[in-house]
């Protein structure tokens, strides 16, 4: 328990070390610079095809990149609390046999 | 025998329609020329049927790691919407598909991790449906291979079961993107210097970047292993995920 905590502690040093250390820039995303570099690798470059639906705006955006986090997320606790409470009860059961077998 | 030779069909096809001319995280929609975009989709749809016949074979073996396969595909959801900032400036996420693959197998994690691509590009414009081929092959053929012979590197060299984890998701995730470097070098090469310098130029962008997340990546997928074995034991060894001595 603790050892993941200090794994997770050392995450968020990972990821909050670079928006002290980098100053004036938005973070965009890479892969909106590898779009600039095909630009300037072969300026006529026409994207042949768009995107069937894109977020109205960044608003939205986040929105679903959230809720595909807390998706994600909420499943992930709803398994460790079924496997915690699965694990409980099989060392009560064991327990109980024990205690059968004393009587 | 008749299995086989469609099979080494299927594949001759395949390199006579390697574009010749190439004029190329996630590749945006639209960004990879038609003959690029046709050839990594070709290239991943095996895959995909293997991977969806590996995860079938593997759920009628042992039904009771259901939950586990859910807990694989909701660990590359959460990270794969991370968009995480790093030290070039820029910011990506992780994979997330280290956990699976160790646990099912590489050919599991094609499939899962080509759902989470297509949610992104439906739902987020992020990638893209024409470039879904090309992202799907970097990190859900490439990344989870990748991973798989990692992990099984380090075991047979006799590192801790943690260790092999790390950097296996870690390698996973930043074999990823020189995949997708590569993917773009190849349809984009530069007029002077060639594919070589186009890819030093997108792995610049994507690699480095993907550094730290490597390693963050890494280090949550420990920490989910680590609850795994002291909570989810016998179906690791269903699984044959630990090694002889870690049991």
């Amino acid at each position: 328990m603790k050892k993941s905590l200090l794994l997770l502690f050392l995450v968020v040093i990972l990821a909050t070390f670079p928006l002290i250390t980098q100053k004036g820039t938005e973070f965009g995303g890479a892969d909106g610079k590898a779009e600039e570099a095909i630009i300037e690798i072969q300026p006529d470059y026409e994207p042949w095809f768009n995107s069937i639906w894109e977020p109205p705006g960044s608003e939205t955006e986040s929105l679903l990149f959230a809720l595909q986090a807390a998706i994600g997320s909420g499943f992930i606790g709803y398994f460790i609390g079924v496997m915690r409470q699965k694990n409980k009860q099989a060392t009560q059961e064991k327990e109980e046999k024990a205690s059968h077998v004393t009587h | 025998m008749k299995k086989v030779s469609w099979k080494v069909l299927y594949f001759v096809v395949l390199l006579l329609i390697v574009p010749k001319q190439a004029a190329a995280m996630h590749i945006m929609e639209g960004f990879l020329p038609l003959e690029w975009a046709i050839f990594w989709w070709a290239v991943t749809l095996p895959f995909l049927i293997m991977g969806y016949r590996s995860i079938r074979a593997k759920v009628k073996e042992n039904p009771e790691t259901k939950m586990l396969l859910g807990l694989s595909g909701a660990f590359a959801f959460v990270l794969s919407a991370l968009k995480i900032p790093s030290v070039t400036g820029s910011s990506s996420h992780p994979t997330g598909v280290g956990l699976g693959t160790i646990l099912f197998g590489p050919l599991a994690m094609t499939v899962v991790g080509s759902i989470v691509l297509l949610f992104q590009s439906l739902l987020l414009a992020h990638g893209g449906l024409t470039t879904l081929g090309a992202n799907a092959f970097s990190m859900a053929v490439c990344g989870p291979f990748i991973a798989y012979f990692v992990f099984k590197g380090a075991t047979i060299v006799g590192w801790s079961f943690s260790l092999a984890v790390f950097l296996s998701a870690a390698f996973g995730n930043l074999g990823t993107y020189v995949v997708t470097s590569v993917q773009l070098a190849l349809a984009f090469p530069s007029e002077v210097g060639g594919f070589i310098a186009s890819f030093t130029k997108f792995a610049g962008i994507f690699a480095l970047t993907q550094i730290p997340l490597a390693i963050s990546e890494g280090l949550l997928t420990v920490v989910v292993m680590n609850f795994l074995k002291k909570y989810n034991l016998s179906e690791l060894k269903l699984l044959r995920v630990l090694s002889k001595e870690a049991r």
